[in-house]
């Protein structure tokens, strides 16, 4: 026989604690969940009502498949359903045009404020400069100071001036004013970045014979690139949601999503399909990028905070 | 000036005079140019030479002259230059795009103009501060805009809760902090659709339902002031505590171990070990993501614009929503920016005090 005693005990104070243990998990997960809930059910409606007909909507059903059986009527009213898709339609042709709106600008937007701020930030976290009083400290605040700058102050002038040059409604006034307004945020974040490649890199580079552009573009830019996507994607983030300063200075030709969501919304009553298939249309795309990318943007907010 | 680089590099900065004067004459040739194109289009205002129709050619003008401008410094500074270069084109298209409208700007809010009406801008001096000053939506909009703010303490608490909670030990960590993450990706347009106009919908919205449930006979959220007010900063906050909660993640990973556990050692129960450790030394950054909060809600607008447009009576309305509806329900240009501009002011004022109040607090400490 083997003797069954156990030699080493829990005291009885540390048994205690499992009760405990248990109910934190309890709460830790139970708060999780809750915000996950209050974070996904939002989308999570919007996606299955732009399936939902009139009947569905008004008695509140909630499960696609049990509770109704999806169709495809907010859809169609863009022209995207199955059946709609082959034919032609001026509706989806109208919402075609609002989508690459949004896109060429927020890409391009992103893309030129990128490429300035990046060349910007690397050469402040590199050389010392002197421009009149101005010293790197003095650059630095002038550029990151942009953020406070409200849009309304800049928006008024905007559009006077934007008429004067004929830039009114097109994409090209859209992508130089969205530039401005993200390009201090790539500069916070890739001075971090660039902040943190030591610089024995170029030091080595340069005694190869590369010029200090040379060494710049081909080692250092590699290196900085996963700093860079998290810089884009915020940047394309806020430039794809813009809605202000779209909705001042575009009418027909550049408008962008946003602002066609919002034109629809007083119009429509309780056309709620059609409602949802737009708002699903225009947060889709960030959605995947958000569900792809998290850890780059996790990184990129993360970038300026610990400082 | 090289002497303080972190990147130090011996160059041979001797730029021969002949490179010199080509700069110089990059810069001053292309300024004559801009100078003349503009005194063309000036006098092409007054009929006297053929109008270009708009200030296009000024523009490309003006854009040729800053190439030159960043070409040109390279020319005449050799080495020297092009290190500047890395700054330069950044610097000239913020500044212009700044500058300008700025400059252009002090011109329309000390005039009355109106887009609509054929007079054109006429200068009214101090005009619009006087209006301003009798104009009770603004300052109530102004007051709103302290309300919202405040709200970022709550906002801040709910941030600080959840990034604890994601530090803690916990399973499927990577499927919360996507799902913590997806409501920062939204359009606050989208977003004022989604939950102020359907989900908060008095008949059929599910939060109404909820509500109704709940022993509410007839809910609306819209009808009463602070109900009002506190819906649009809930959904406000919706979009944005993801962002603080990322940058309060991020200093809470930054804390070294080390310092929580000496202390779990030393004794502290983790209350103590919160409020005496980790919430101190997590100051810095918590301060940061409130100003950068702060800084983003002071442009709250869109949310409001479309869901309340101010309403009822003013009670939700910020600045940029009014002066957004001063715009397009009057074409009120002129007073409109006035008003901006005042409040660009009080923000920039508002902002030194902040920063002077709590830098002491904002060094890193460890």
């Amino acid at each position: 026989m083997t003797d069954t005693r156990q030699i080493f005990h829990d005291s009885e104070a540390d048994r205690r604690h499992r009760p405990r243990w248990y109910l934190g998990r309890v709460a830790v997960y139970g708060a999780l969940l809750a915000w996950t809930l209050v974070c996904l059910f939002p989308i999570y409606w919007t996606i299955t009502t732009s399936f939902k007909m009139a009947p569905d909507v008004m008695q509140g059903n909630l499960v696609p498949f049990v509770d109704y059986t999806p169709q495809w009527l907010g859809w169609r009213s863009l022209g995207l359903s199955p059946d709609t898709i082959g034919a032609d339609s001026t509706v989806r042709e109208q919402f075609l045009l609002r989508f690459t709106n949004s896109a060429v600008v927020a890409l391009s937007a992103s893309a030129l404020a990128l490429a300035l701020g990046s060349l910007a930030a690397y050469g402040l976290s590199r050389f010392e400069y002197r421009f009149g009083f101005m010293k790197n400290d003095d650059i630095s605040f002038f550029f990151l100071s942009q953020l406070i700058l409200p849009p309304v102050v800049l928006a008024l002038p905007f559009l006077v001036l934007y008429r004067e040059v004929d830039l009114l409604d097109s994409r090209i006034g859209l992508i130089l004013l969205y530039a401005l307004t993200v390009m201090p945020i790539v500069i916070w974040i890739m001075r971090d970045q660039f902040g943190s490649i030591p610089t024995e890199l170029e030091e080595a580079a340069l005694v190869d014979g590369l010029s200090i552009w040379g060494a710049f573009l081909t080692i250092i830019l590699p290196i900085a690139l996963p700093g860079m996507v998290a810089a884009f994607i915020l940047c394309l983030v806020l430039t794809w949601n813009e809605y202000f300063f779209a909705a001042l200075l575009t009418s027909t030709d550049a408008v962008t999503l946003p602002v066609m969501v919002a034109s629809q919304t007083g119009s429509q009553g309780i056309n709620w399909w059609s409602m949802a298939a737009l708002s699903t249309a225009a947060i889709l795309p960030l959605i995947v990028i958000g569900i792809v990318l998290e850890r780059y943007i996790i990184k990129g907010m993360a970038a300026g905070a610990v400082k | 000036m090289s002497g303080q680089d972190r990147l130090f590099i011996v160059t041979n900065d001797r730029v021969s005079p002949g490179r010199a004067r080509l700069g110089g004459g990059l810069i001053w040739g292309s300024f004559a140019l801009l100078v003349g194109v503009a005194a063309w289009q000036i006098l092409g205002q007054t009929g006297r030479v053929a109008d270009w129709g708009n200030w296009r050619p000024t523009l490309y003008a003006y854009c040729l002259w800053a190439t030159c401008l960043c070409a040109a410094e390279v020319v005449r500074h050799g080495e020297q230059g092009k290190r500047r270069l890395f700054v330069m084109p950044a610097a000239l298209f913020v500044g212009s795009m700044v500058f300008f409208p700025l400059v252009f700007g002090l011109g329309i809010a000390f005039s009355d103009w109106n887009l609509a009406s054929p007079d054109g801008r006429r200068f009214n001096g101090f005009g619009n501060v006087v209006r301003m000053w009798s104009d009770p939506f603004y300052w109530n909009a102004l007051g709103n805009m302290v309300w919202y703010v405040l709200a970022i303490v709550v906002e801040y608490a709910i941030a600080l809760g959840l990034a604890l909670l994601l530090n803690s030990q916990i399973r499927a960590r990577k499927f919360f902090r996507v799902a913590f993450l997806l409501p920062l990706m939204l359009s606050p347009v989208a977003v004022s659709w989604m939950i102020g106009k359907s989900m908060m919908e008095a008949r059929f919205g599910p939060i109404s339902r909820v509500a109704r449930w709940l022993g509410w006979d007839n809910p609306s959220f819209f009808g009463d002031p602070w109900l009002a007010k506190a819906v649009i900063m809930i959904m406000d906050a919706w979009t944005f505590i993801p962002f603080m909660m990322i940058m309060l993640l991020a200093g809470l990973q930054a804390i070294p171990r080390d310092i929580q556990e000496a202390a779990r050692v030393d004794g502290a129960n983790p209350w103590q070990n919160f409020w005496g450790v980790t919430f101190p030394l997590m100051l810095p950054v918590s301060l940061t993501a409130i100003m950068i909060r702060i800084i983003f809600k002071l442009k709250i607008a869109d949310i409001i614009i479309n869901v309340t447009s101010g309403g009822p009576g003013g009670a939700t309305d910020s600045v940029t929503s009014f002066i957004f509806r001063e715009y397009r329900d009057r074409s009120n240009v002129g007073y409109g920016t006035m008003l901006a501009f005042v409040y660009l002011v009080l923000i920039v004022i508002g902002f030194t005090l902040f920063i002077k109040l709590v830098s002491r607090w904002m060094r890193p400490q460890y």
